[in-house]
């Protein structure tokens, strides 16, 4: 694995590995979100606002996948000092954010044609609202210090912290919604979604995964750039 | 062990000798509270309803204002690092440090909440199982804080940092607390809430003092 810690080597894989990832996301996201939009029938209750769902369930898989992503790469970078695991991490962060935040913004456009209600306090919607608050403090301690090392090392803590605490969370927060919900909300979950649904769904869900995996490669990339143009400034004011 | 009771003695001489601080989190538990009734009107029915909510959110205030002096003090002067270099574990001084924190705030707050109850017109019945609750809960507060207190320390804005990191994490333990009290006002058993919130402080007995003893070190690096 230490391997790739020299930035050089993994510029140079990433370089190789950026334009098959870039395009293959262009085309599945293409793909999948021409068949979500043309191909995908309708659903009989919900009619067209059910094409939300092509955009909000993927990017709550995301969102989800990306703390889990980040809680690993914090581990790495706690137990091997590795490197380039802190700035998967940082970048990792802002990325699931964003997915986070696209998810909440989604369940409240979705909600308002189907629960009458931009928002409603049901115990996924509300999960997902403390996973984004969970985000938003791991980037502000992430950027807290004045010594990078430092934000890297407290922000890899949290994230192991939060990763053990946000099952916790959802089971309270189901807990609670089962109690104080008097009409059970519509499920979407569970092996009842009809074929003609299910692969838009899949391949728009490849799709953002491939998204992911392109930006934090980008994002690396451009920390490393820009930690190498750092040095090249302090060598040359040492040196005038 | 008799590194922990040392650590628990020093803590709570040094607050009982600026005793202002503890006074301070209580006061503020119940100033806020009083606010509640200006804000939703004094009808006993509405108050008697929303009473266990209104502890428990409060209460987790009062202990998210007092977090910040939990370790910057020792930071400042030193001794957080003498406590490094001792042969005690890091983590049994921090256990020891999180248990001066509760006695010092989680303790008066809970003496606190029956006055709370009275003034919003709480049944009775439900008193004894907010108690019940908040001596499991509030240790659970103090745990997680901690974490957040040892993370931020140092940092620019270290005060403001807090409540951003630990607040979601105080969700679980709001959850269950209200749910129990909940539970015996409406004449159902407590019982699986509280349960949860001594599973809660079991877990976090072991993950805290680990993770805030780790954030501790990196901080004195």
């Amino acid at each position: 694995m230490h391997r790739f810690a020299n930035p050089a080597r993994f510029t140079r894989i990433a370089d190789r590995v950026l334009p098959f990832v870039a395009v293959a996301t262009a085309a599945a996201l293409g793909v999948g979100f021409y068949m979500a939009l043309f191909v995908a029938p309708p659903d009989y209750q919900q009619g067209e606002s059910v094409r939300i769902m092509y955009v909000h369930v993927p990017s709550a898989w995301m969102a989800m996948f990306i703390y889990v992503a980040i809680a690993v790469a914090s581990a790495v970078a706690l137990i091997w000092r590795h490197p380039l695991a802190d700035l998967a991490a940082k970048a990792s962060s802002p990325i699931g954010a964003g997915f986070a935040f696209l998810t909440l913004v989604t369940g409240s456009l979705w909600g308002r044609p189907m629960w009458g209600t931009w928002w409603e306090w049901d115990g996924r919607l509300t999960s997902m609202l403390i996973l984004f608050f969970l985000y938003l403090g791991h980037m502000a301690l992430m950027h807290a210090f004045d010594d990078q090392q430092r934000g890297y090392r407290a922000a890899a803590i949290l994230a192991l912290v939060g990763v053990i605490n946000i099952p916790i969370i959802k089971f309270s927060v189901d807990w609670w919604a089962t109690l104080h919900q008097p009409a059970s909300v519509f499920r979407l979950d569970g092996p009842t979604i009809h074929p003609s649904m299910l692969w838009p769904l899949l391949i728009t869900a490849v799709g953002f995964k491939l998204y992911y995996v392109t930006v934090v490669l980008l994002r690396i990339k451009s920390e490393l750039i820009a930690a190498r143009l750092r040095a090249l400034d302090l060598a040359r004011l040492k040196a005038s | 062990m008799k590194g922990l009771v040392i650590v628990i003695g020093r803590d709570l001489r040094l607050a009982l000798r600026q005793s202002a601080d503890a006074w301070l989190a209580v006061l503020f538990f119940v100033l806020t509270a009083t606010l509640f009734p200006f804000g939703v009107g004094p009808e006993a029915a509405t108050l008697r309803q929303i009473a266990p909510g209104v502890i428990w959110v409060v209460a987790l205030l009062a202990v998210l204002l007092s977090l910040e002096r939990l370790f910057l003090a020792d930071f400042e002067d030193g001794s957080l690092e003498q406590l490094l270099l001792s042969p005690l574990p890091l983590e049994v001084a921090v256990l020891g440090k999180v248990a001066a924190h509760w006695l010092t705030t989680g303790l008066p707050l809970i003496a606190a909440a029956p006055l709370l109850a009275l003034l919003f017109h709480m049944e009775p019945a439900g008193l004894l199982t907010l108690l019940l609750a908040m001596l499991l809960g509030t240790p659970v507060l103090s745990l997680i804080g901690a974490v957040g207190a040892a993370l931020t320390l140092g940092a620019r804005r270290g005060g403001v940092l807090i409540p951003l990191l630990v607040l979601p994490l105080y969700i679980p333990p709001l959850i269950f607390g209200v749910g129990a009290t909940e539970s015996a006002l409406s004449g159902l058993s407590a019982r699986p809430d509280l349960l949860l919130l001594g599973a809660l402080l079991l877990v976090m007995l072991l993950v805290a003092p680990l993770a805030a003893a780790a954030a501790l070190r990196q901080a004195l690096e």
